[in-house]
Parts: structure tokens; sequence; C-alpha cells
């Protein structure tokens, strides 16, 4: 299951729906073992496309290396479809690489209805889990 | 020659959970080749026939190499190599 605050839900939400009709890409980060959606990071799409996205190959090497100082990890990795359902597509089940990580997809086809899913991905496999959505994360 | 390489998560499986690894050589290629012979499997991750994979990046120090001279990039010793698979999908 993924929990993520309510801030974090709707700036995920709110970035997918700026960046429309391109889609919108980021991460949450949290401490290291934690599974803590803590720390918002909009990223860049270098694909600005509609149909695919892509981090930037320096903002990821600036990204990862932050998080490492840190001693976080991505915890939500999000991106938008923005003409189809909230689901993993082929391309995102081959590229995903963090097994750790929520897989948070967001479909902004419909403008007043607001789709928001959580998967994991590991080795291909694509596993569907419930979000909930709280006012605050519980104290760490 | 010491090279620091920095191996993503994903890959740890191949250097027994080591987040870095140290190799030896002049060029990426030559590093690479290196590290698969006390890490098997883990080159074939990282290059295919072709070069580098399309999806997985590679740094010396800051720079991609894929503007530096991809596979012959050459290395000196106290570079390190960053390997990171690219956030990417449809």
């Amino acid at each position: 299951m993924l929990v993520i605050d309510q801030e974090t839900y709707d700036a995920i939400v709110a970035h997918a729906r700026r960046d429309h009709p391109d889609e919108a890409c980021g991460v949450v980060a949290g401490p290291a073992g934690s599974d803590r959606a803590e720390r918002f990071i909009p990223m860049v799409n270098a694909a600005r496309s509609p149909t695919f996205y892509e981090f930037d190959t320096h903002d990821l090497l600036a990204l990862y290396r932050e998080m490492d100082d840190r001693d976080e990890e991505p915890v939500i990795i999000y991106h938008s479809h923005t003409a189809t359902e909230a689901y993993p597509s082929r391309t995102d089940i081959s590229y995903a690489s963090e097994p750790g990580a929520h897989y948070v997809l967001v479909s902004t086809r419909e403008p007043d209805t607001v789709e928001f899913r959580s998967y994991r991905i590991v080795d291909g496999v694509v596993t569907e889990e419930d979000v909930t959505v709280v006012a605050a994360l519980d104290p760490a | 020659m010491a090279i620091e390489v920095r191996i993503p998560t994903i890959l740890r499986t191949y250097t027994g959970g080591e987040k870095a690894v140290s190799g030896d050589g002049a060029t990426l290629a030559d590093v690479l080749a290196d590290l698969d012979s006390r890490h098997p499997g883990l080159r074939e991750r990282i290059v295919d026939d072709k070069g580098l994979r399309r999806f997985v990046n590679v740094y010396v120090n800051d720079e991609d190499v894929r503007f530096i001279g991809g596979l012959e990039t050459g290395l000196k010793d106290g570079d390190t190599v960053t390997v990171l698979p690219a956030v990417a999908g449809g």
C-alpha cells in the first residue's frame, strides 16, 4: 500500500495537469528504507512528449547524487498519461528499474476526474496497490 | 589505476550489494571488461552488441559519456564512473 499525504498528492496531480498534454514526471524521495514519501521533486520531461517521458540525463545524475548525500531513495516515481488510463504501459514496465519504488500513474485524459493509481513493478511484473491519502504522514 | 564505479540499486545483485566497486582500465570499455571479470553479467546490463544500452546512463565524473566519447571515453586515476538506469517510460 502507498501512504501519501494530501499536499504531495495534490502537488503530483497539479504537475500532471500543468504539463498536459505532455507527460509530467517526478519523484517523491524519503529516507532510505523508510517507505515515507516526504520530499516532492518535480522533474522536467526531457522528451516533452504526450506519449513518452524521460528525466534529463544531467538532472538524473544531480537527483541521485542529492538523494545519496541525504541518505534518501526514490519512494515514489510518478508520471502522467495524457490520453490513456493510469496503468503502466509496456515501455513503463520494460524501463522500470527501481523495484523498491511505488510507481504512481496519473491520467489527465478527463479534465475533471482524477485517476491516481500506484503499482510495484518488479522484474517486469506489475502489481497494483491501494493508495491511502492522509492529512499528514505520522511522525517518523 | 583505480576508477570508482558507482552501481545503481538494481545492479547491486552483481556486486554483492556494494554501492561502488573499483575497476581498472584506460577507457570505459576497459573498465567494464575488468569489472566483468569479478562481477560476471554486470557488463551485459550496461552494454549490448551495439554499444551502450539506450536506457542506461553512464557518467564519467559529471559528464554523460554519450557526449564525450561513449565506450572509448578515456579515464584517469581518480575518475568516478556512475551508472544510472534512465527514468523513462511511455
